[in-house]
């Protein structure tokens, strides 16, 4: 896993029951690329965190429009100060189990 | 005062100023219904199956522009209403569908009528919403119209539990009505001035230049600008199916529909612009056929209001997210008057020499030339809706379109059963129109139950039913591309549509073996009412040309 290969997608979205349904519907309906999901609310807040790992291929652009069209997205952006390696630590976390 | 939950959606449906809908009602949305007895402003469409419903809705919601309503209960309700729903999404009409559910406690329990609605509606509408408690329904309500209509128009659902309707709230002050944010049209409506002087001087440098228009003119309300735009400057203008009417189809810059069933002059002159003008399209595969070969020569300009459709299916030269009809009110002043002769002489070459295939034009039962004949008879602000097949495309290759909003048809779903509970929406919202509806005797077995709400209303609505006996357009592609082995596109039997109509109490008249089918057509299409006209044609006509699936749309077959 290397940094080139992925980017982390940062959403902010609406917390409510749903949403996360609503986002990897939309991943898989279009047929757009999903490689981990990492989510948890924001303190204070009736909003959540959503990191998206996503193979960085020509559909970045469309997958992040398509995303934000999506009622309780509130934002899209790039991370570009995200470490990827979270990612690592969470596929050591299921291997050893 | 005290009200229920219930209460409160019927009287912000009133504040929405709705006037009809159309529903079923059911266990789970009883106390809707209930309330909505009490309403003196909403007339209430019971359909004969929620899909007929929802098309009800679309068909007040592809007339006018604004959001309709249907009412569907738990379970089947909802499940039937879904293809209305996802028609209603693929063509961006705005509606908003309120669902009963069953009550939120007994949610999750495989319940009598219970189904995950907010589940199956995620990926066909634009967005749905559970309520989960009454005092929400003020926020969500009004919420849902503006989200329905609000920048690219779509279906949403409201889902409410039976237990949310019942729940009863103190309301001293009911909340003022509120009106649609103007922050967020602003946010859509504000374009970069800079952006409209590029595309002015793209236009004015080309030698070559052609519109490629589609729904988004129709939902932005903008074909007369869209009219004088292309007249200044002597720009041709193909449209997709869903564009039909936005620009006269007898102009002489008329190139009708381009794509799969396009004309054949249509598709060859896409071939030769220098700079295609994509104004409300979204590159769909019916109209670009292999997306690699069309237009090979142009530079694109694409102006949508939804961004994701702007580089989805092809790369552009240029591209804006905004408001077609803001787009061509600043445009308009910025592109010079030009004759454009050679390429207008150009355009008149290709057009003479590759017109739509010859018919015969003394053979009354020709399809084409039937659709001739029906469009002669009628005026210009005839209302009509298609179902989906052969019919269709003659329809929308022969049918001489005048206005916008005057062909109803499902574009992207394709939909068979839409042409019949869409004319009723249409002719309740349009009371002093004719709606006309042309059908095949394939799709309108598809939702015929919905002669009898047409019966209950006694609504000014003629079904032609272009009768082929069978699966006219599968049976085409049957001939074409599986070597001619046809298999489920006859049907054995063959209903009588005229005693069908009589037997829903409506007028049912039969044109075979007429001595005089013209002058019989005439009368009929000169009376008002409700009545249905039985059309034989031939079941071995097909729809010239076609484009073969995956072909550039250069490629077609049947063009000679």
């Amino acid at each position: 896993m290397t940094k080139t290969e992925h980017v982390i997608m940062e959403l902010t979205v609406n917390n409510h029951p749903g949403v996360m349904y609503n986002i990897t519907g939309l991943f898989a309906r279009r047929a757009f690329n999903l490689e981990g999901i990492l989510c948890g609310r924001a303190e204070n807040t009736n909003t959540s965190k959503m990191y998206l790992l996503i193979k960085n291929d020509n559909r970045i652009d469309q997958t992040i429009k398509q995303l934000e069209k999506l009622y309780d997205v509130l934002s899209v952006s790039i991370c570009s100060d995200c470490d990827v390696r979270v990612f690592d630590n969470i596929s050591k976390l299921i291997k050893l189990k | 005062m005290k009200c229920n939950g219930a209460e409160i959606v019927i009287k912000l449906l009133e504040e929405q100023d709705i006037q009809k809908l159309a529903g079923i009602p059911g266990g789970c949305n009883l106390p809707l219904y209930n309330a909505l007895s009490k309403s003196r402003k909403i007339q209430h469409i019971l359909a004969r199956h929620e899909q007929g419903a929802g098309f009800i809705a679309q068909g007040m919601a592809r007339t006018t522009g604004k959001a309709a309503v249907c009412f569907a209960t738990s379970g089947p309700g909802v499940t039937n209403l879904l293809t209305a729903i996802a028609d209603a999404k693929l063509d961006s009409i705005p509606i908003v569908a309120i669902t009963g559910q069953i009550p939120s406690f007994l949610l999750g329990t495989d319940a009598f009528q219970e189904v995950d609605t907010f589940g199956l509606a995620i990926p066909i509408t634009k967005h749905n919403f559970y309520v989960s408690s009454a005092k929400d329904l003020f926020h969500i309500i009004p919420e849902a119209f503006r989200v329905a209509e609000e920048g690219r128009p779509g279906p949403v659902i409201v889902d409410i539990p039976k237990d949310v309707q019942l729940e009863e709230l103190e309301i001293d002050n009911w909340p003022a009505h509120v009106t649609k944010s103007d922050s967020n049209l602003l946010k859509n409506n504000s374009i970069d001035i800079n952006d409209i002087k590029k595309i002015a001087q793209m236009i004015n440098e080309s030698k070559k230049p052609l519109l490629y228009i589609g729904g988004g003119i129709l939902h932005s309300n903008s074909s007369n600008y869209l009219r004088e735009f292309a007249k200044k400057s002597n720009i041709p203008v193909a449209s997709t199916l869903m564009g039909l009417g936005c620009f006269p189809s007898d102009d002489k810059l008329s190139l009708g529909m381009l794509g799969m069933h396009g004309a054949p002059y249509t598709n060859l002159i896409l071939r030769e612009t220098d700079l295609l003008i994509a104004f409300g399209v979204r590159f769909d595969d019916r109209a670009t056929g292999n997306i690699s070969e069309f237009c090979p020569k142009a530079s694109i300009i694409h102006v949508d209001i939804d961004p994701a459709e702007l580089d989805k299916n092809k790369l552009t030269k240029f591209s804006v997210a905004a408001d077609i009809q803001i787009v061509l009110k600043e445009l308009i002043p910025l592109i010079k008057e030009d004759g454009r002769e050679e390429w207008s002489k150009e355009v008149a070459t290709i057009k003479k020499s590759n017109p739509l295939p010859v018919t015969d034009y003394y053979n009354f039962y020709q399809p084409i030339n039937l659709i001739r004949q029906i469009g002669s008879l009628l005026t210009p602000d005839t209302i009509i809706t298609t179902d989906v097949g052969q019919h269709q495309m003659w329809v929308a290759q022969a049918y001489p379109f005048q206005h916008p909003r005057t062909l109803l048809t499902s574009g992207g779903l394709g939909t068979m059963g839409f042409g019949l509970p869409v004319a009723i929406g249409a002719a309740l919202a349009n009371p002093s129109k004719k709606v006309v509806c042309i059908s095949g005797d394939g799709s309108i077995l598809m939702n015929i139950q919905e002669l009898a709400t047409l019966a209950d209303h006694n609504l000014n609505i003629t079904v032609i039913v272009i009768n082929n006996g069978g699966l006219g357009m599968v049976r085409q592609l049957q001939e074409l591309f599986f070597d001619e082995n046809y298999i489920a596109t006859k049907f054995e039997c063959k209903p009588d549509f005229t005693s069908i109509a009589k037997s829903f109490g409506l007028k049912g008249y039969d044109l075979k073996d007429d001595k005089n089918p013209s002058n019989t057509l005439k009368r009929i299409l000169s009376e008002s009412g409700p009545c249905v006209i039985n059309i034989p044609v031939d079941s071995k006509e097909m729809v010239m040309p076609i484009v073969p699936p995956g072909a550039g749309n250069h490629e077609m077959i049947g063009s000679e």
